[in-house]
């Protein structure tokens, strides 16, 4: 629980899992999550760049979403990223999306 | 009183291919001596508890139909309630649970129960699915029931039954059948089957992940949503935060198309591998391998998918790591845990007092 709003659990995503025997996480002490939390922000941010959107960490315990016209969205999970950016832009986050892919190719 | 996770795992296979039966031969195995059981049945009146009177002390009947339509509530309350029956001493001290689900059931909203329950995913953790097949109807059911493709897909293990009745040739060609839709899963001959290796007991993701084909696999089924398996390998070390983005937006956006996803991954940064493993849009947490199971380094990923392209996919995984942080970063962000950790430590020995 946050001791400081009182809030139950956290985001337990498997690509964020919480640390615990036998299972792969970076989230083994306070640098290396921040640090796994500013490059997934980064990798992110490059695909939702494709639309207009970012992301931002929202007080270390969620995340909030913005997109280019001032619409924004806050979310607690992984588990919700793409299903609220689809909500919030409208459009579809198809990582088999030739355009998409070609974007992302484009900015490398 | 242990802490430890409670495994579930999950008896499920077509209609009278043998679920019962096979599950009242495991629980004669000493290692299921502390094993409840949850049975949901598809119909008005359930049979199949009855056929298991000998442990109905822990036995749990789900009465309303199927598995597939009533799981995230039922599911949900029938392990709540066991497990609260545990603590309260009210039912003899169990450390696994088997869920056998109906014959019309797709494993995945039940393993999705498990996983995304608040309360249960704190307190059980997923184990082997094991889908039984019937060896004399099993040609028809595959080549003509969806629930039974994805049954098989779901599984780690297949167990083979009523093998005796049917002739030697037909039983290979449902091997390959099998072999086909899942490559990854094991296939067992129900009259040969050790409860402990069905189960899982006692072996980790290692032993199951040694083995991962490498090769794509092609199963049509007659509805013409073919299953199709096939496997990504690449020698780069993989950067962990692209690969769970790009899979989780794949699962978001395909999940009800992606069967199963396996795979033993060499991660950037660590020393030992990475198994993943998901069921349509539900992805366990990743294991923290203690060495690779044989010399090869690669990362091995295998799909099994119904309607996909795999080009697609392997296209979409090579785009996505190009957005991979630099090796030579990694390296840098690795050594600066060591020395941070080497700080810590120097610390902790009063060094810096």
């Amino acid at each position: 629980m946050c001791s400081l709003c009182g809030i139950l659990g956290c985001d337990d995503h498997w690509s964020s899992a919480l640390a615990r025997d036998g299972v792969y996480s970076r989230n083994t002490d306070r640098l290396s999550r921040r640090r796994e939390a500013a490059h997934r922000e980064s990798v992110v941010n490059t695909i939702l760049a494709t639309r207009r959107m970012r992301m931002s960490d929202w007080h270390g315990r969620a995340y909030m979403l913005k997109t280019a016209t001032g619409k924004s969205k806050v979310f607690d999970s992984l588990s919700h990223l793409w299903p609220e950016a689809e909500a919030l832009s409208g459009t579809l986050f198809d990582p088999l999306d030739p355009l998409l892919l070609s974007r992302l190719q484009n900015k490398l | 009183m242990s802490t430890a996770a409670t495994t579930i795992n999950l008896l499920t296979g077509f209609l009278g291919s043998g679920k019962t039966t096979l599950l009242q031969r495991l629980l004669d195995y000493p290692d299921l001596s502390g094993t409840a059981v949850l049975i949901n049945e598809f119909g008005e009146v359930g049979l199949d508890h009855h056929l298991l009177d000998r442990i109905d002390a822990n036995v749990v009947l789900m009465k309303s139909g199927c598995l597939c339509c009533t799981v995230r509530g039922e599911v949900a309350d029938a392990l709540l309630n066991l497990h609260a029956m545990r603590a309260r001493g009210a039912v003899p001290w169990f450390d696994r649970v088997v869920i056998e689900t109906t014959g019309l059931a797709d494993p995945y909203p039940v393993l999705s129960t498990i996983r995304a329950h608040p309360v249960l995913r704190s307190h059980f953790s997923a184990g082997n699915v094991v889908t039984t097949l019937d060896a004399v109807n099993g040609h028809g059911v595959l080549a003509t029931r969806q629930d039974a493709l994805r049954q098989i897909a779901a599984a780690d293990t297949v167990v083979l039954t009523k093998t005796d009745l049917a002739d030697t040739s037909a039983v290979r060609n449902l091997r390959a059948m099998v072999a086909a839709i899942n490559p990854t899963a094991s296939v067992l001959d129900a009259a040969a089957v050790d409860a402990s290796v069905l189960l899982g007991i006692g072996s980790g993701a290692q032993s199951a992940l040694g083995q991962l084909p490498t090769q794509d696999h092609f199963h049509h089924a007659a509805d013409g949503q073919s299953v199709q398996s096939f496997s990504i390998l690449t020698e780069q070390a993989l950067d962990w935060t692209v690969f769970g983005v790009w899979l989780t937006m794949l699962l978001h956006r395909h999940g009800d198309k992606v069967l199963r996803v396996k795979g033993i991954l060499n991660i950037a940064g660590s020393d030992r591998p990475v198994a993943v493993h998901g069921v349509q849009r539900m992805v366990h947490p990743p294991v923290h391998m203690s060495g690779w199971p044989d010399e090869d380094r690669r990362s091995r990923l295998v799909f099994i998918m119904q309607g996909l392209d795999p080009d697609l996919v392997r296209n979409s995984f090579e785009v996505f790591q190009g957005l991979s942080r630099p090796q030579a970063q990694v390296a840098v962000a690795s050594s600066t845990r060591i020395e941070v950790a080497k700080l810590h430590q120097s610390q902790d020995n009063g060094l810096f007092e």
